[in-house]
């Protein structure tokens, strides 16, 4: 059951290998978010370490939604979403595999790439490590929620503003459950409590969004 | 024994009529609890003694934050239903209860600022609850936009039904939020477990009030739920028979 969703994981991930540039552009407009952020507010560092937190991880999940529509547009317009749908395995571990296969593209390197950006916004070492996990543990949530939004509006027009405003909405809890451990650490407190809540929420959206991921994707190929 | 055949009126051609006359049954009770409750909350209830005239807002503020929780609910119920029955026609309550909902979601928001601006000396504040009901109103946005970005009615009808199921559990965090978060905004006052903290004769014009715009939330759905059948089924043989009566029937009033 799961080598389907291994294969799923290995397949997007060597077509995302193949094209690197496509790889990167979400990264570099995380990186072009977050400068833009500094440019608008001034260059005092007590500001902007005051800011970092909520900056950073706006950038991280605008950076997830401008990749999610892709997540299953191209299988889509070549026939091998319906290939998928037509084999002997739940839709749901299909849409599970493309969920951890967007993590891997997206998730994973916007967590690698954000204590670089923080070093900008002068966060001191403790919340850069914090900053690092809080967007590695919840980004699975945005590509797990993301595939639901990307499978509902799969093949309409306009879908990328679509998925924004379907998304968004359920993305505030990783958002204020992230940067409000970052926030914790700056203010010396304990990140914990804020960590453990993301986990749960991440690991309860992987449990469960692939299956209504998976309902959103036959109602698109009816 | 069955006194009622439910299976019947999931059909549209059999709801349509059947809405039609409840239609001005709501309107009379929205009207009658209505006036009831403003009068009570107007008129009768006396001045508080810490808010002042201020807190009357509340007969309208209260109402519309439960009606706004509570329509998305009944939108996630008959998505639901939609889903495992497959009927037509919970797509169309579905899509009827929104506007409506969106609107109350707002009223709450709106009434609120109005309410805290004397209260709290701010139009907003970032907590839990007021963050929370922001978020529905975003959800509602969310599921009007996306059923009607899709042409085809079933396919947005299924869409918007997958959507409200997996937002819906925003209902309870800002059913609860004022519990488990400290939060400006007041708790419960009202409760069914213990006696309110409320003055008896607020309460009841709260109440009443509520019941209102809970009629009125019928009767509007009703007729959106009337407006949509008639566009989808338009092709039908009986929505045809329909409008050659209604035209029929204007050609005899109308003055020779």
């Amino acid at each position: 059951m799961f080598s389907f969703t291994a294969r799923i994981i290995a397949r997007d991930l060597s077509l995302a290998l193949r094209r690197p540039a496509d790889l990167a552009a979400p990264l570099c407009f995380f990186l072009i978010v977050a400068s833009l952020f500094a440019f608008g507010v001034g260059p005092e560092p007590e500001l902007l370490r005051r800011l970092a937190p909520g900056i950073l991880w706006v950038g991280a999940l605008l950076s997830t939604l401008l990749s999610l529509p892709r997540m299953f547009a191209d299988d889509f317009a070549d026939g091998t979403l319906e290939q998928i749908a037509l084999a002997p395995y739940p839709l749901g571990l299909a849409a599970l595999g493309k969920a951890i296969s967007h993590w891997l593209i997206s998730g994973l390197p916007l967590a690698l790439l954000s204590p670089v950006l923080a070093l900008q916004f002068d966060l001191p070492p403790d919340a850069l490590v914090i900053l690092f996990f809080s967007i590695l543990i919840g980004t699975p949530a945005l590509s797990g929620i993301g595939s639901i939004g990307a499978g509902l509006t799969l093949g309409l027009r306009g879908a990328a503003v679509l998925i924004s405003l379907v998304v968004l909405p359920l993305y505030i809890p990783a958002l204020i459950l992230g940067a409000g451990a970052v926030d914790a650490v700056v203010h010396g407190m304990s990140p914990r409590p804020h960590l453990f809540l993301l986990a749960a929420f991440s690991t309860g959206s992987i449990v469960f969004t692939p299956w209504a991921a998976a309902a959103a994707l036959k109602i698109s190929l009816e | 024994m069955q006194m009622i055949n439910w299976y019947k009126f999931a059909a549209p051609s059999a709801f349509y009529p059947l809405a039609g006359r409840m239609i001005p049954w709501f309107w009379c009770l929205a009207a009658l609890f209505g006036s009831a409750g403003l009068w009570l909350g107007l008129v009768i209830a006396p001045i508080d003694f810490q808010q002042g005239e201020g807190y009357r807002i509340i007969f309208v503020h209260v109402g519309a934050s439960w009606m706004a929780m509570f329509i998305y609910l009944v939108m996630a119920f008959w998505a639901a239903i939609g889903l495992a029955f497959n009927t037509r026609l919970s797509g169309m309550m579905t899509r009827a209860l929104a506007p409506t909902g969106a609107c109350f979601a707002f009223l709450s928001l709106w009434t609120g600022a109005f309410w805290g601006k004397p209260m709290w000396g701010a139009w907003w504040v970032w907590d839990a609850r007021l963050t929370s009901t922001l978020i529905l109103f975003f959800l509602y946005i969310a599921f009007i936009a996306l059923s009607n970005a899709i042409d085809d009615a079933r396919r947005a009808d299924k869409a918007g039904a997958v959507l409200v199921l997996a937002s819906v559990v925003n209902i309870p965090i800002i059913y609860f939020s004022v519990n488990w978060w400290n939060s400006l905004h007041q708790g419960a006052s009202v409760s069914l477990t213990k006696s309110s903290s409320m003055a008896t004769i607020m309460l009841w014009g709260m109440l009443l009030c509520a019941l209102a715009m809970w009629m009125y939330s019928i009767a509007i759905a009703l007729i959106r739920v009337r407006g949509i059948i008639l566009e989808r089924e338009r092709n039908a043989e009986w929505v045809r028979a329909l409008l050659a009566k209604e035209t029929s029937v204007k050609e005899d009033n109308a003055p020779c």
